[in-house]
């Protein structure tokens, strides 16, 4: 005869059996890798990024990963001769790293831009700045999500 | 009809750089999660984003699924003369919005 406790025991097992499941796919982390990869060269092409120029500003523990301030500032004078022409913004775990990309020019005086990401999981996010002479400047910030956005489909 | 919503100071000087800042009332369905019977939930995301200062392009931003719910954009721009800031939004499933502001350049 089957005991509550053996019973429960029996539950739990099978429960979790079916979380590790989904979550244990081997090769998740190599997934989201390419996938963050192919992301950024879609945008840089070959172009070598290099550190330096971009401060990104995120706070580095999240409560809640569904709306996640962001700003970005990169240090240019924005004139006619040098300005920042694109801010792409990536995060490392999502499914789909890719967040925006934002157009600016010289008429924007500053280089600055704010806006609200999602974030699955702990991990980088990354600012690349394209300059007008085409070079790539970036910075990458690690963060800490507790609440992630997008986990229920287990993640790709 | 989509609800957006946009500041801009109403008056500037001239060479003054300025925040704008931008959100649009949109649900950013990645198209990631599924209903509790297994059915994927189809994408509809803002995916494009322009702001024109009397008529030429000042800023503009391609969105995709990781972008937040209700989307927050903020930006800055030089006040260069007085005019309508125009702002377009568009996305999937014929998405389109619009707003206008007026700024006074002394």
């Amino acid at each position: 005869m089957t005991t509550r406790r053996q019973f429960l025991a029996l539950a739990c097992g099978t429960l979790a059996a079916g979380e590790l499941r989904a979550q244990l796919d081997p090769n998740i982390q190599a997934k989201r890798k390419a996938a963050l990869e192919a992301a950024i060269s879609k945008v840089v092409g070959d172009a070598p990024v290099r550190p330096g120029k971009v401060k990104l500003d995120v706070p580095p523990l999240i409560d809640n990963g569904n709306t996640v301030p962001i700003t970005v500032t990169v240090e240019s004078p924005m004139t006619e001769a040098i300005y920042v022409k694109a801010i792409p913004l990536f995060t490392e775990k999502n499914p789909q790293p890719y967040v925006l990309t934002a157009h600016l020019g010289p008429r924007a005086g500053r280089a600055t831009l704010s806006t609200r990401a999602r974030i699955a999981d702990t991990g980088r996010v990354i600012a690349i700045a394209e300059l007008s002479d085409g070079s790539f400047w970036s910075d990458a910030v690690s963060v800490v999500v507790t609440l992630s956005a997008c986990l229920e489909d287990g993640l790709i | 009809m989509a609800r957006v919503a946009v500041t801009v100071p109403p008056s500037a000087k001239r060479g003054e750089i300025i925040e704008i800042k931008t959100l649009a009332q949109h649900e950013m369905e990645t198209g990631f999660r599924r209903t509790q019977t297994g059915e994927l939930v189809p994408r509809d995301i803002i995916t494009g984003f322009v702001c024109r200062y009397n008529g030429v392009e000042v800023f503009r931003a391609e969105l995709h699924q990781a972008m937040a719910a209700n989307p927050l954009i903020a930006f800055t721009t030089v006040a260069a003369e007085s005019g309508t800031l125009e702002f377009t939004w568009t996305g999937d499933h014929g998405y389109l919005a619009n707003q206008k502001a007026e700024i006074k350049v002394v």
